[in-house]
């Protein structure tokens, strides 16, 4: 989801979790006519439930995709927009067919609360859908407090950038108009965060830039973390493709951020302060708003679920995708968020219509863009267990990989992107 | 097979060659033709051991009238080229190379296309080697042949007969990267296969002897069943 501010609506509902609801599952009874699932937020893992809903239900259920934004702009690949890879255009997506083709009825309208009692949710507009089955797929909203000085209002001069769309527009023209032998800072995320190797493909994608447009800019990192996804491949490169331009600072050696001032472009760490040309500053992430005011989230500030179904454990008519949940090993990624869905979809399914349920395939792969034809990837496959989804086995690119491993990497990750895309929106 | 006979003539002096300890294979334009192929092997074969896969394989097609080798189902469309004229020249090939759904209308070849002229270039050069009937051939010596060759996949195996509905619900993991409707930038089409070679490729990842780790990782976890299932269904994909 897109949006900066969304309204906090819930004051007093969704706090009935538990036994009784609980006891409700089963095959419910409908009121009339189909049975009505609704989808809030149209990103990897509602726009893919909704598509499978549809296409594998074959107009026997009612399906709703809310999502506020008209062209929705993929986080996964905004990083090679912000390094000139990819156009902006080339990131967006419209919900037009999953409206044409697969009848889903898309609404372009703020989701602002989760009435759990009456199943229904609240819109912007001041309408309410009625609901037997939610998805609940928000993607991550930010916990601005968890870099004192900075807000919402603070981050039209320090974008995050991680959601994708104006963010990343904004974060790229500050990039291109920097002075020359400028200074971009980039504050880093604690875990779990959306996306684990973005921040350091980012930091790629802004010295690829700047290493033919500034070449004596440079770039640092304040990390709050002591080691990071694809850390040895990541290093490798930026060695090799723009040395002496990167500065990884771990928390071992900042300590805590104390204080970003917004308007005067400076970060203060127990360390240093660093003035900024261009701060990105990505706070500490949590489960989207409306989901936790639904009370669908525990003190992670994520929402847990059934391992095999992405089922709410607070709520049996409610399935929590992506960044939002709770997904054991998963990653927090689009690939992770699409693949989610199709289990999710097909348990609603076997939930509404008694269709088949097969044992879900969990898998996930992250590619990452270091340089031009420099491409890697970390990936692994889950299974539902007991407990939680479990990681049952994996794998890495590697170190001193040859060139055009690296290259082949990087068209597999173009066909990815055209695949996942395709698979989303039809 | 046609022209295997004088395959192997040019395999023999392949050998001699390498026996003499020459620098086999260093023409730069067949380098590059080499490497380009590799975009055509996951459904063409050539070479001593080549057969039809997805693709025809494309031993000796130097001056061959298009859709005719024999055992291989061509689309109407390329059957129609041949019997209109199309014969594999240099020209053709690059023309066809270029953008083939442009230059045979309708064949049921999946691929974009090679833009690059120099890329075209090189792999018809490459292909040549090939094609030891063929007029001017290249100065340069054959290189050896291409490791196509999958392990081969016990016959109990390529025997299963895969539930195609079964095979849908296991797709929908393949389809976040290979897209369903045939399109191979950057990642294979397998929309269509044929199913035995659906299932010999999926063998070769489980037994690691294709190196993709994230395929080696998904036939790791699919079971024989579950391949001929996939292979069933992939098989009727698109059509």
């Amino acid at each position: 989801m897109t949006g900066i501010s969304r309204r906090h609506f819930t004051q007093g509902l969704g706090v009935v979790a538990g036994a009784g609801v609980l006891a409700g599952r089963g095959r419910a009874a409908f009121a009339q006519g189909r049975p009505k699932v609704v989808i809030i937020g149209g990103g990897a893992g509602g726009a893919t439930a909704a598509r499978y809903l549809a296409k594998d239900s074959e107009g026997a259920i009612d399906i709703t995709l809310i999502e506020p934004t008209k062209t929705y702009y993929t986080c996964f690949f905004s990083n090679l927009y912000i390094g000139g890879f990819r156009s902006f255009e080339s990131i967006g997506h419209s919900y037009a067919t999953l409206a044409s083709d697969y009848g889903v009825n898309v609404v372009h309208d703020w989701a602002t609360g989760i009435d759990r009692d009456a199943k229904e949710v609240a819109l912007a507009s001041g309408g309410r859908v009625a609901y037997d089955r939610l998805v609940v797929a928000p993607g991550i909203d930010f916990d601005y407090d968890s870099v004192p000085g900075y807000s919402i209002e603070a981050s039209g001069l320090m974008p995050h950038a991680w959601k994708a769309g104006t963010q990343t527009a904004l974060l790229k023209s500050k990039i291109e108009a920097m002075r020359e032998g400028g200074t971009y800072v980039m504050v880093a995320p604690p875990n779990p965060y959306r996306c684990p190797p973005g921040p350091y493909e980012r930091v790629s994608m802004v010295a690829h830039h700047l290493k033919s447009t500034n070449p004596s800019a440079k770039i640092v990192i304040l990390d709050p973390k002591e080691a990071f996804s694809k850390q040895a491949l990541f290093m490798e490169g930026w060695e090799k493709h723009y040395p002496g331009m990167i500065e990884w600072l771990p928390k071992s050696i900042i300590g805590d951020i104390k204080n970003v001032d917004a308007r005067a472009g400076t970060i203060e760490t127990d360390f240093d302060t660093f003035k900024a040309d261009v701060a990105n500053v990505i706070p500490a992430q949590t489960a989207g708003t409306i989901a936790r005011d639904a009370g669908l989230a525990n003190d992670s500030g994520y929402c847990p679920i059934e391992p095999a179904t992405l089922r709410s454990t607070m709520d049996a008519a409610i399935h929590v995708l992506g960044d939002s949940c709770i997904a054991g090993d998963m990653p927090k990624s689009g690939f992770s968020a699409n693949s989610q869905a199709k289990a999710a979809a097909m348990a609603i399914r076997a939930d509404l219509l008694d269709a088949k349920a097969f044992p879900p395939r969990f898998s996930n792969t992250c590619w990452s863009l270091i340089s031009t034809d420099n491409g890697v990837k970390v990936g692994a496959r889950y299974e539902a267990g007991e407990d939680k989804i479990a990681k049952t086995d994996g794998f890495i690119s590697q170190t001193g990989e040859d060139a055009e491993l690296r290259k082949a990497t990087y068209e597999e990750s173009l066909g990815w992107y055209a695949g996942i895309t395709a698979d989303m929106f039809g | 097979m046609r022209g295997s006979g004088g395959y192997a003539v040019v395999l023999a002096a392949a050998f001699f060659v390498l026996g003499t300890g020459d620098a086999l294979a260093s023409d730069p334009l067949l380098d590059q033709g080499r490497k380009i192929f590799r975009k055509c092997q996951s459904c063409h074969q050539v070479g001593v051991s080549a057969k039809h896969t997805v693709g025809p394989l494309l031993n000796d097609i130097y001056g061959r009238r298009a859709g005719t080798l024999e055992g291989y189902r061509y689309s109407r469309a390329m059957e129609a080229a041949g019997q209109d004229g199309l014969v594999w020249s240099e020209e053709a090939l690059s023309a066809y190379l270029e953008d083939p759904k442009s230059a045979v209308h309708g064949t049921k070849m999946n691929f974009g296309g090679l833009r690059d002229p120099d890329d075209r270039r090189a792999v018809v050069a490459f292909l040549r080697q090939f094609s030891p009937g063929a007029a001017n051939i290249p100065e340069a010596p054959p290189t050896a042949p291409l490791e196509n060759a999958d392990p081969e996949v016990p016959p109990h195996i390529l025997a299963l007969e895969g539930d195609p509905d079964y095979g849908e619900y296991l797709s929908s993991e393949c389809v976040t990267c290979h897209q369903a409707d045939g399109e191979d930038k950057g990642i294979p089409s397998i929309t269509g296969w044929p199913g035995d070679r659906f299932v010999t490729v999926m063998h070769a990842y489980k037994t690691k002897s294709r190196d993709n780790p994230v395929m080696q990782s998904i036939a790791a976890s699919l079971s024989d069943e579950e391949i001929a299932a996939l292979a069933a269904y992939f098989s009727k994909a698109g059509q």
